[in-house]
C-alpha cells in the first residue's frame, strides 16, 4: 500500500471545513480523518451534514472553507479518482443498459480493474448480469452501485447511506458485503443515520451532529455514551429532582408524563418509586438516535435540530 | 496500486479514445433500447419525407419540391437526436445522480461529451441514410455526385451546434421540464426555420424571427447546395452560427458551474 505523500498518516482528512447553503449552516468547522485500513462509520440524524462531508471528499462539491486532501492530493485530482471508489446517496445509472454493460464501462476507467466475474460475486449479481438495470428492484440496485464503487480496485471507498430503502434481509446482504471489503483489507467510509449499522460494520465511528463532530471512537466506546432507557411515567416526582438523580441523563415534561433518560433504568426507578410509590403508566424504552445525541450533545432541548440538509 | 496509478495517469491519448469509443457504444445501445427516443428520432423526418415529398409531392409532378424537402428534412433528422439525447439524456442523468457518480471516477470529461455527440452523429447518419435512399429511388431526385456530398456533409456537421443547444437546456432544466422544453425548441424552430414548409412559403416576419437560430442557418446552408437558399452569403450564416453556439456553449458552461458549487 502507497502511503500518502507527506508525513499525513490519514488517508483522508477535513480541516476546519464549513460550508454553506444559502442561510443553512451545514458544516461547522468540521475535522474528519480517515485511516487506512479502517471501516469509519460517520453516524448522525438526517441533516447532519454526512453527505456534504462525503462530496467534499469526494470533489463533487466545491470547498467553501476549510482543507480537504484525500491520498495527500485534492479530492478531484485525476490520481485520487483512480484509487477511490464511490456509492453515492442519490445515484442510478441508464436504465437501459444491462448490470454486465455497466460493469464493463466501469472497468474500463481504471488501470487494474476486478474482474467482472469476482464483481459479480461480491455483489451477489451473477445471476442478473443480463438484466438491464431499470428492471432490477431496489436492492439489487443498491448492489449494482456497489458493485460499481468497487470496479477499480479502489483503496478507499466512499459508502453514503448505502443500506437506505433497503429491506432487512437486503441490509444484512450489504452489510456482508461490506464486511467482505474490510476484510479485503480496503478502507472504507460509510455514513448512516443507523447506530446499529455503524456497530455492525465500523472499526471507529465519526458522530455528527448539526455539522460538528460531537464524539468519535470504538463502536464500545459510543455505545456506552448513547445506550440508552427513557423512563416514561406519571408521578409526583419533579423534573428538577429527576435531573438531579446520579443515574439521569436528562429529564422533562411532556404533557403530564415525565421522561428521563438513563443507562441505568433499574436503579433510576427504584429511587423513583421510593419517592412516589404511586407512581403509574410507566414504559422503558430504548432511546433512538435523536435522544442519543441529545446525550451526547447535552443540549437538553428535544426535537431540536430542525435543519434539513442532507 | 499506486504504481498502477501512475501507469494510468501517463497512458495518454490512446486511453482516451478508448473511453471515449466505450461510452459511444454504450451511449448509442442505451438510446437504441429506449423507445421513446428511437422511434420518433429514426421515424419522424423519414415518414415526413416520406409523406410529404414522396407520396403527397406538392406542387405537382416537379422535382424541386422533393429535393428541397431533403436539404430541410435532413436538417431536422439531426436536430431530433442532437437536442433530445443531450437535453432530455443529460438532464436525466444529472436527476438521477448517474453524472455525479461518473464525476467521481476517472472518466474524461471529454469522453462523456465525445459519446453524445457520436451518438447523435450516428442516428442523424441513419436519418440522412434513409432520407437519401427515399429521394434517389422513390422521389426520383437527382443530383451531382458532389452535391450529394456536400449536402450529407453539412446536414452531419450540424450535429455540433444542435448539441450546444441541448447542452444548454440540460445543464439547467430538469428532466420533466427539459422533455417540455426541448419538445417546444424542436417543433419551434424546426417551423419557424422552415425545415418542415418552406420559408419562403411564411410570413416575412417569421423569416425575421428565424435569423435567430441556428437551424435556419443550416437550412440554409443545405439548401446552398442544391441552389434553392433565400440567397444569404455563407459567411453570414456560419458567424451567426457560431455566435449562437457559443452562446449555447457559455449558457451551459455556466449551468455546471451551477451544478457543482452549490
Amino acid at each position: 500500500m502507497a502511503l500518502p505523500s507527506g508525513s499525513d498518516p490519514a488517508l483522508a482528512r477535513l480541516s476546519g471545513v464549513s460550508h454553506r447553503y444559502g442561510n443553512v449552516l451545514a458544516l461547522d468547522r468540521l475535522d474528519l480523518e480517515v485511516r487506512e485500513g479502517e471501516v469509519l462509520a460517520v453516524l448522525g440524524p438526517n441533516g447532519a451534514g454526512k453527505t456534504t462531508a462525503v462530496s467534499l471528499l469526494l470533489g463533487t462539491l466545491n470547498l467553501q472553507t476549510g482543507g480537504a486532501r484525500v491520498f495527500g492530493s485534492a479530492p478531484d485530482a485525476a490520481e485520487v479518482r483512480l484509487r477511490r471508489g464511490a456509492m453515492l446517496q442519490v445515484s442510478g445509472v441508464p436504465e437501459t443498459l444491462t448490470v454486465g454493460e455497466h460493469l464493463a464501462l466501469f472497468r474500463a476507467y481504471y488501470p487494474s480493474p476486478l474482474p467482472t466475474a469476482r464483481l459479480l460475486a461480491m455483489a451477489g449479481l451473477q445471476e442478473l448480469r443480463d438484466r438491464r438495470f431499470g428492471k432490477l428492484s431496489g436492492g439489487q440496485k443498491q448492489r449494482v452501485m456497489f458493485a460499481l464503487a468497487l470496479a477499480g480496485d479502489p483503496e478507499l471507498v466512499f459508502l453514503d447511506e448505502p443500506t437506505a430503502g433497503l429491506d432487512l434481509d437486503g441490509r444484512r446482504r450489504l452489510w456482508d458485503e461490506i464486511r467482505g471489503l474490510k476484510a479485503a483489507g480496503r478502507t472504507a467510509v460509510l455514513t448512516t443515520h443507523y447506530l446499529e449499522e455503524a456497530d455492525a460494520l465500523a472499526d471507529r465511528i465519526a458522530v455528527i451532529h448539526r455539522g460538528r463532530l460531537i464524539a468519535e471512537g470504538s463502536p464500545e466506546d459510543i455505545k456506552s455514551r448513547t445506550a440508552g432507557r427513557v423512563v416514561r411515567c406519571v408521578t409526583t416526582v419533579t423534573t428538577e429532582t429527576a435531573r438531579a438523580f446520579p443515574e439521569a441523563a436528562s429529564a422533562d415534561t411532556k404533557g403530564q408524563h415525565l421522561e428521563v433518560v438513563t443507562a441505568q433504568p433499574e436503579a433510576l426507578l427504584r429511587r423513583m418509586f421510593e419517592i412516589d410509590p404511586e407512581l403509574s403508566d410507566l414504559t422503558v424504552v430504548g432511546v433512538g438516535l435523536e435522544e442519543a445525541f441529545l446525550a451526547l450533545t447535552g443540549d437538553g432541548v428535544p426535537g431540536g435540530n430542525g435543519e434539513g440538509v442532507s | 496500486m499506486a504504481a498502477g496509478a501512475d501507469r494510468a495517469l501517463r497512458r495518454g491519448p490512446w486511453w482516451h479514445v478508448r473511453i471515449a469509443l466505450l461510452e459511444t457504444r454504450f451511449q448509442f445501445l442505451s438510446s437504441l433500447r429506449l423507445p421513446a427516443f428511437a422511434v420518433p428520432t429514426l421515424l419522424f423526418p423519414v415518414f415526413f419525407y416520406l409523406f410529404f415529398a414522396v407520396v403527397f409531392q406538392p406542387g405537382g409532378p416537379s422535382l424541386v419540391a422533393p429535393t428541397y424537402m431533403l436539404a430541410t428534412y435532413g436538417v431536422f433528422g439531426v436536430l431530433g437526436p442532437s437536442i433530445f439525447g443531450f437535453g432530455v439524456g443529460l438532464a436525466q442523468e444529472r436527476d438521477t445522480g448517474a453524472l455525479l457518480l461518473k464525476r467521481t471516477t476517472p472518466m474524461p470529461a471529454g469522453a462523456f461529451l465525445f459519446a453524445r455527440v457520436g451518438t447523435a452523429g450516428i442516428f442523424g447518419a441513419v436519418v440522412v441514410a434513409a432520407l437519401f435512399l427515399l429521394a434517389g429511388f422513390a422521389a426520383g431526385v437527382e443530383l451531382y455526385r458532389g452535391q450529394w456530398f456536400s449536402l450529407a456533409g453539412i446536414i452531419l456537421a450540424a450535429v455540433l451546434p444542435f448539441s450546444a443547444i441541448g447542452l444548454a437546456i440540460g445543464a439547467w432544466a430538469k428532466q420533466q421540464a427539459a422533455v417540455a422544453v426541448v419538445n417546444l425548441v424542436f417543433i419551434g424552430m424546426s417551423l419557424i426555420s422552415g425545415l418542415w414548409v418552406p420559408i419562403y412559403m411564411l410570413p416575412n416576419v417569421m423569416q425575421d424571427i428565424a435569423v435567430a437560430f441556428p437551424t435556419f442557418h443550416l437550412g440554409q446552408l443545405a439548401l446552398k447546395v442544391i441552389d434553392l437558399d433565400l440567397g444569404g452569403p455563407v459567411w453570414f450564416h456560419l458567424v451567426l452560427l457560431g455566435g449562437q453556439t457559443a452562446v449555447c456553449l457559455a449558457v451551459a458552461a455556466a449551468g455546471f458551474r451551477r451544478f457543482s458549487g452549490r
